[in-house]
């Protein structure tokens, strides 16, 4: 546990990228199986650890301490794991010997197998026999409130690391193989054969596309490429096999009973990578509804007959994964997707139809239609190398996303705040305002928070501005100086907008950065909130 | 004789009105008696001081010369009379030149320890335990969340991650005076010889450390010099953390921010410093040090200053010990 613990208690203070995986391919290679494939699973969110409700921690703390020493403990530390981590000990001076603390794996084992009325007695226990950072861990594993800011994927990029494999063909296996992971590591390390799947009725890690960006298809040939309309849903999978149905998230997450409609009405076996949608098929000839009609069925474990009928969901297939048991991911696209088109030509015709391709000469003529798309619903256009065969992870080439340009304004720098890490010694999140009328005529409103979108360079200038321009100080946030005739004009970039009351400025933006500098303009050239809310309008109007 | 006659708090500090001084007291004054040189305690401007040799050497590095009008030097356990009061100096084991003051009239003592610890310190004399009839103890770390760690397993955290990341520069900040002698000393007892890169507002009292037997091996400044650009990769560059938070700190290869103080017990807290490495080393007692050492010198009654007052006297109401909060104000943690 004590290794686990130390790593957690780095990650979460290790905001680079290639720090937490530093560590983390570290973790891997020092420490033993089964703790380390555990402490993946913890990592990966695949733990299954018998969990422990928050009041019986606090009965716990109680038998031994003060109720009113644990208040003003708790109300100065915040969190209650960690608050019963720090407290446990009390007054005592004792130290838990490292080389006698239970390990990870002991730990997992004995909880899961602890009958109900042993839970209590096995988590005092443990408490007494970690340290106060493993008891933290523990506390947080059991609890289920592990929060590290490292997704699965970082850890498999982890594994890649230190094993000189591709994170692809990890990836291929990942959802094939259960904690401790020790076949995984087995092979990783070189003294194995690779893993072999047992069923394909799992979830497989998807592929994902990159943004097109500027002259990166200059570079490629059009006819290389096939293309799709990006419909406006979520990214699913649907998993079938010897009876075995299952709906997946494209994180993996087993959606099955929020979408009985689909599941039902699966008649192949096989892997099918494809959108989720409400509304008709193609083939119904009834309109895709939009994405905020698809919301009412997210997020559900459940789904009531009213749902069903009112919202009815179906999938747009765009890839086969495995025909049968036959994993197919090695042959090209287009052969992929003639076996595909076979399979859903059998399947109902109301639940599943297959995402069209559009036809293109030239990258012109496909930007004419990406931006002049036939369906309200759509957001840009899927380009998909021909002879691309289904690697997991998100390649460079093979496959591109080309969604609506995003929305762009200029605004003004009204406060900023120091990063974090690398950037601690520098103003890098900025918060910016627009031009609104207020009581006392036209007045700077607040309007979005942006920290990233410039480079190194122009970081330094930005700095330098807010350091010279400073006529405020809250805390860690300055504001500075933001006049009609003086100020620093951003041009922000974002992927959306819509109407806040949570925001006094009434709007909200989706993924805003920073675009460029534009110190060509005075901030009475900025934008006002008026062209905000007219984008949100014209939005509302376009989907209506 | 009560004692609060004896001693008592007034909006310039701890006050005897029978040998007409303060202790540490946070405006000018007459004649102030001084626990140690951490500024929030040791102010300019008093007219006589009595303090310890060494606190006297620090006030005046840090204020120069006229920081008072006239000095005494005390030694350990000499016993002083101030205008009929008895008064004698004993070890705090906080930082180089930290006393208790103990102040005593008509057979009654009162013990007022400033800041001490009861941890391990090579850059100091250790807490001495006086028997007493009042103690009043600082409350820094007084809740029961707070448990410091063996120091030197937290430099071994440094010097695995210097290992782990060989290119970048180990910033770690620690308060100037007492805090950053303190990390020095425990990085070159866990073996680390090579020079150890100090901010210059270190520099002279680390000189002074070092000119009274404390040995902190090879110091340099931290200046860089355009022709050595690596000389900093996997270096220790020690300074106050304020300097990591300015244009300073620019000059590293990717630092990497680490923090020396009891407060980074709690995560939240070196998340919100943006501290990536934090290493719990404190000056002062933690939880169980302060329970030990009241239950140590067993005083007929506890006052509590500075810090988490009030858990302190709850834990000693618990145990039947008269105990009150003495608010006083203007103690702000420098040392930690």
């Amino acid at each position: 546990m004590k290794a686990f613990a130390t790593l957690l208690d780095r990650l979460v203070l290790t905001p680079s990228r290639n720090g937490k995986l530093k560590l983390l391919a570290d973790y891997f290679r020092t420490v033993p199986d089964p703790d380390r494939g555990y402490g993946l699973a913890a990592i990966a969110g695949t733990l299954d650890l018998k969990s422990v409700k928050p009041a019986m921690l606090r009965e716990l703390v109680m038998e031994r301490m003060d109720e009113v020493l644990f208040r003003y403990s708790y109300d100065y530390v915040g969190d209650l794991a960690e608050t019963i981590a720090l407290v446990w000990d009390g007054g005592a001076r004792e130290r838990v010997d490292d080389a006698k603390q239970p390990r990870l794996g002991d730990v997992v084992t004995r909880m899961n197998a602890l009958g109900r009325t042993e839970v209590r007695s096995a988590v005092r226990d443990l408490l007494d026999h970690l340290d106060p950072s493993a008891r933290f861990a523990f506390l947080k594993l059991a609890t289920g409130g592990l929060r590290i800011g490292v997704s699965a994927r970082l850890a498999k990029q982890a594994l890649a690391d230190m094993s000189g494999k591709d994170v692809t063909e990890i990836e291929t296996l990942w959802h094939g193989l259960e904690p401790p992971y020790e076949p995984l590591f087995a092979w990783l390390e070189g003294g194995a054969e690779k893993p072999v799947l047992a069923t394909p009725a799992i979830f497989h890690s998807v592929m994902l596309a990159n943004p097109v960006e500027d002259g990166d298809l200059a570079k490629l040939d059009p006819a290389d490429y096939a293309a799709e309309w990006k419909w406006d849903g979520i990214r699913v999978q649907m998993s079938s096999y010897g009876g075995t149905k299952k709906l997946y998230s494209r994180s993996g997450d087993d959606i099955s009973g929020a979408f009985p409609d689909i599941v039902d009405a699966i008649n192949f076996d096989g892997v099918i990578d494809g959108e989720l949608l409400v509304g008709g098929t193609a083939r119904s000839n009834n309109p895709t509804r939009t994405f905020s009609d698809l919301q009412q069925r997210l997020n559900r474990k459940t789904v009531t007959a009213k749902m069903l009928e009112e919202y009815p969901a179906f999938v747009r297939a765009y890839d086969l994964l495995f025909q049968s048991d036959d994993d197919i991911r090695a042959q090209t696209f287009l052969e992929r997707r003639e076996r595909l088109s076979d399979i859903l030509t059998r399947a109902p015709h109301d639940r599943f139809d297959l995402s069209d391709l559009v036809s293109f000469k030239t990258w012109d003529e496909l930007e004419a239609l990406r931006r002049d798309p036939p369906d309200p619903v759509i957001e840009g256009v899927m380009i998909k190398k021909k002879d691309s065969v289904y690697q997991a992870g998100r390649l460079k080439g093979p496959w591109f996303k080309w969604k609506r340009d995003p929305f762009n304004i200029d605004a003004v720098m009204l406060y900023a705040q120091r990063g974090h890490g690398k950037r601690s010694s520098y103003y890098s999140d900025f918060t910016f305002g627009v031009w609104a009328d207020g009581p006392d005529g036209e007045q700077l409103v607040p309007v979005g928070k942006a920290y990233f979108g410039f480079t190194d360079a122009e970081l330094e200038v930005l700095d330098k501005f807010v350091r010279d321009n400073t006529v405020d100080r809250y805390g860690p946030v300055r504001a500075v100086k933001a006049k009609p005739d003086f100020g620093f004009v951003l041009e922000v970039a974002f992927e959306g907008i819509n109407r806040s009351s949570r925001h006094k400025s009434g709007v909200a933006m989706r993924f805003p950065r920073i675009a460029r500098l534009r110190q060509d303009k005075l901030p009475r050239d900025a934008d006002r909130l008026s062209t905000l809310t007219a984008m949100i309008d014209a939005r509302e109007g376009g989907e209506g | 004789m009560k004692p609060e006659a004896l001693l008592h708090p007034t909006p310039a500090g701890l006050f005897c009105p029978a040998g007409g001084f303060h202790i540490d007291p946070v405006r000018p004054v007459e004649r102030a008696l001084i626990t140690h040189g951490h500024s929030d305690h040791a102010r300019a401007g008093h007219r006589h001081v009595l303090a310890t040799r060494q606190t006297l050497d620090i006030m005046r590095i840090r204020y120069g010369e006229d920081f008072c009008e006239s000095e005494q030097g005390a030694e350990f356990g000499e016993v002083l009379d101030v205008g009929g009061v008895t008064v004698s100096f004993f070890p705090a084991g906080h930082v180089l030149g930290s006393a208790q003051i103990a102040v005593e009239k008509d057979g009654l003592r009162i013990v007022a320890s400033g800041d001490y610890k009861r941890g391990v310190d090579a850059t100091c004399a250790p807490f001495e335990p006086v028997k007493c009839d009042v103690f009043i103890t600082e409350a820094t770390f007084g809740l029961p969340v707070f448990h410091h760690p063996e120091p030197r397993g937290e430099i071994a955290k440094l010097l695995r991650s210097i290992e782990q990341f060989p290119d970048r520069t180990h910033l770690v900040g620690a308060y100037s005076l007492g805090k950053a002698q303190r990390v020095i000393r425990l990085i070159r007892d866990c073996g680390w010889d090579k020079p150890i890169y100090i901010h210059g507002a270190l520099a002279k009292l680390c000189d002074y450390y070092a000119g009274q037997g404390i040995e902190l091996g090879d110091l340099r400044p931290a200046t860089i010099d355009k022709s050595t650009p690596d000389l900093f990769k996997g270096a220790i560059v020690v300074g106050p953390p304020s300097a990591f938070q300015d244009r300073w700190a620019r000059r590293f290869n990717e630092p990497l921010i680490s923090f020396a103080s009891g407060w980074m017990m709690v995560r939240q807290r070196a998340k919100q410093g943006g501290v990536e490495l934090p290493l719990v080393i404190s000056d002062h007692c933690d939880w169980p040090e302060l329970l030990e050492t009241i239950k140590e010198i067993a005083p007929s009654e506890v006052w509590v200053t500075h810090g988490r007052e009030e858990a302190l006297v709850r834990w000693c109401e618990l145990q039947g010990l008269p105990a009150k909060p003495l608010h006083l104000v203007g103690y702000e943690d420098e040392g930690d």
